[in-house]
């Protein structure tokens, strides 16, 4: 019941700052907005060369906010020529070719997302191993791909952001006011208190992390093919790790300040190993140990290439490790306050 | 053994911090139901000694019985009330939330605190403040809140590490009136200081310099050894350079 005490008064504290409570639960908001208008911005006007396809995938992709041009194979490798038209596509006997220009890849990405879009609501037949579509870069190449995965592993690096920073500096309040001290005078055990902290901030996280993820699905409707329960699972782990690496980060610092300086340390340089950058074998070794790489790895197969459960259960193993990793670290570095 | 008889004990306790050492051969035993007084000029060590009597902290060397059981121990928690120097508060919280915080920490059930808080709030005099948040409190409420979180759980053993700090003269002598009630019912008592007039009301006193218990006795039986008209003379005297050993 020690921890049920726990997790009550940090839900109170947290009730009583409305501040706090604010930027765990819109600040992320805020920035995927932004970030998503910018990225927006440049990519409004594409047009794709339609060589031969169904009237209806046609109607899909306008929907899509592609604008559809119809033409024959050579006007559209002239048009394509000319970057009049981004991609052409044709469809023969349900497989569906694209010819695309891999040059800017924010545009190639957001032309094939929005391709592969329209295809998913032409119904189940089209989603045959054997229909898949067969992508050729007449220009550039898929390894372009610089933003390829960037909503995905913005929502998670939002969230690991956010969650780091607010529950380490609330545990290391905890140590500057003095009521880790009175708490360690108290029967309480050092897990009760770990755990205390992990379901109070982690019953905040469950709200944060569907407030984000319905958000970024239904509001800015990023492409999305995978199921939504899967990215509600893949971005409360995500809070989940950081909550526990920022408590257990905070034992090490000795002022708020010292908590800020963990973020260019610890949180930012995850987000290079995310899919972000295209990294050499030795560098791509280094992402491994980094929670964020996971996260982003799950959430971008989930959400570009509509993988199931099977597909990110390492992923979510690995997280799931690193949260009990963490809080038994936790445990432990509490020690160093009272041994028993 | 001593440790049988009286409720707080120590033997031979040695702390350092690193490699400087704060507490020197501390010997010290605290009767049941006695109010002891710890009194030493600042830096002396009383707050490393009555963390180590409240199970928070550890000795590097020698034993601390409380209650005659070995220190740290997580079952002897309950029976120890422990006001620590710096108001250890929720700040965002009303008063109300942190002392019900720290009922259930210590296992008290609802009905059990539902009484018990009026009790203890109406006891350091801040009844009308129970649902202000201590962000609000001046120092000295805080420190009265602080006094009535230690006492919350009916503990058998108070730690108190100057707890008057900053109450003033009619209040503390309610608060010390109080403590002689605890003291009268059985609790045993352990107060830090370094207000003379406060050391003069305790049954028994320790004076502390430099890591070491330099004296121990009742506050008469210290006067009297040096003649001194006053506890404060005596502090100065126990306290001066002179007195080392
Ligand atoms: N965590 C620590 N690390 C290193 N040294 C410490 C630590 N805590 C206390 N000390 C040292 O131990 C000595 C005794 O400190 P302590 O807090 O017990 O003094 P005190 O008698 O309570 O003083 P005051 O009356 O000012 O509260 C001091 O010299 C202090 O510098
Ligand atoms: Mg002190």
């Amino acid at each position: 019941m020690r921890i049920k005490a726990m997790v009550l008064r940090i839900l109170n504290q947290l009730r009583n700052d409305k501040r706090t409570l604010a930027l765990i639960l819109c600040a992320p908001l805020l920035l995927l907005t932004l970030i998503y208008f910018i990225l927006d911005s440049s990519t409004t006007d594409l047009s794709v060369g339609i060589i031969n396809a169904p009237q209806q995938y046609v109607e899909r992709l306008y929907e899509n906010n592609i604008v559809p041009i119809r033409c024959s194979e050579s006007e559209a490798a002239q048009m394509l020529k000319e970057e009049t038209i981004i991609a052409s596509v044709k469809m023969i006997s349900g497989k569906i070719y694209i010819d695309i220009d891999g040059g800017n890849s924010t545009k190639s990405n957001a032309a094939l997302s929005a391709m592969e879009a329209a295809k998913k609501g032409m119904g189940p037949a089209m989603e045959r191993k054997d229909l898949k579509t067969e992508v050729n870069y007449v220009y550039g190449s898929d390894d372009l791909a610089l933003f390829d995965n960037f909503g995905s592993l913005l929502i998670g690096f939002l969230v690991f952001f956010f969650t780091f920073l607010i529950s380490g500096i609330s545990f290391l309040q905890e140590r500057t006011t003095g009521t880790l001290e009175k708490l360690l005078s108290t029967p309480i055990k050092r897990w009760e208190i770990v755990t205390g902290y992990v379901l109070g901030f982690g019953a905040v996280t469950v709200i944060q992390s569907l407030i984000i993820t319905i958000f970024v699905v239904y509001v800015l409707d990023i492409m999305m093919i995978g199921s939504l329960w899967l990215v509600l699972l893949i971005t409360l782990l995500s809070a989940m790790t950081a909550l526990t690496l920022g408590i257990l980060l905070s034992t090490l610092a000795s002022s708020e300040f010292q908590m800020i300086q963990f973020i260019p340390i610890v949180v930012v340089p995850q987000v290079f190993f995310t899919g972000l950058f295209d990294l050499s074998p030795g560098w791509s070794i280094v992402g491994r140990f980094m929670p964020l790489y996971y996260v982003a790895d799950a959430l971008e197969k989930i959400m570009i290439r509509g993988g199931g459960f099977r597909d990110i259960a390492f992923d979510v193993i690995v997280l799931l490790g690193l949260t009990a990793f963490f809080m038994i670290a936790n445990t432990l570095l509490l020690r160093r306050y009272r041994r028993i | 053994m001593k440790n049988e008889t009286d409720c707080i004990v120590m033997n031979q306790v040695n702390k350092f911090y690193g490699e400087k050492q704060v507490l020197i051969n501390v010997d010290l035993s605290v009767p049941y139901g006695a109010i002891y007084g710890l009194l030493g000029p600042s830096g002396c060590g009383k707050t490393t000694t009555v963390k180590i009597m409240a199970g928070i902290s550890e000795a590097t060397s020698g034993e601390t019985y409380v209650l005659g059981k070995p220190m740290p121990q997580l079952s002897l928690m309950n029976e120890i009330g422990y006001m620590a120097q710096s108001d250890a508060l929720y700040m965002m919280l009303p008063a109300a939330d942190n002392l019900e915080f720290f009922a259930s920490i210590y296992g008290m059930k609802k009905e059990q605190y539902r009484k018990r808080i009026p009790e203890v709030m109406e006891l350091v005099n801040l009844s009308d403040d129970l649902y202000k948040p201590v962000s609000a409190y001046s120092g000295g409420m805080k420190r009265r809140l602080s006094l009535a979180m230690s006492i919350l759980h009916h503990p058998k053993v108070l730690i108190l590490d100057e707890p008057t700090v900053g109450i003033d003269p009619l209040l503390r002598k309610e608060i010390w009136n109080e403590l002689y009630k605890m003291s009268d019912s059985g609790v045993t008592i352990l107060v830090t200081t370094h207000v003379m007039d406060e050391a003069e009301k305790c049954h028994q006193l320790a004076m502390m310099r430099q890591g070491r218990l330099i004296a121990q006795g009742t506050p008469h039986e210290l006067q009297r050894r040096i003649g001194a008209a006053s506890i404060e003379e005596a502090f100065i005297y126990y306290g001066g350079d002179g007195h080392a050993d």
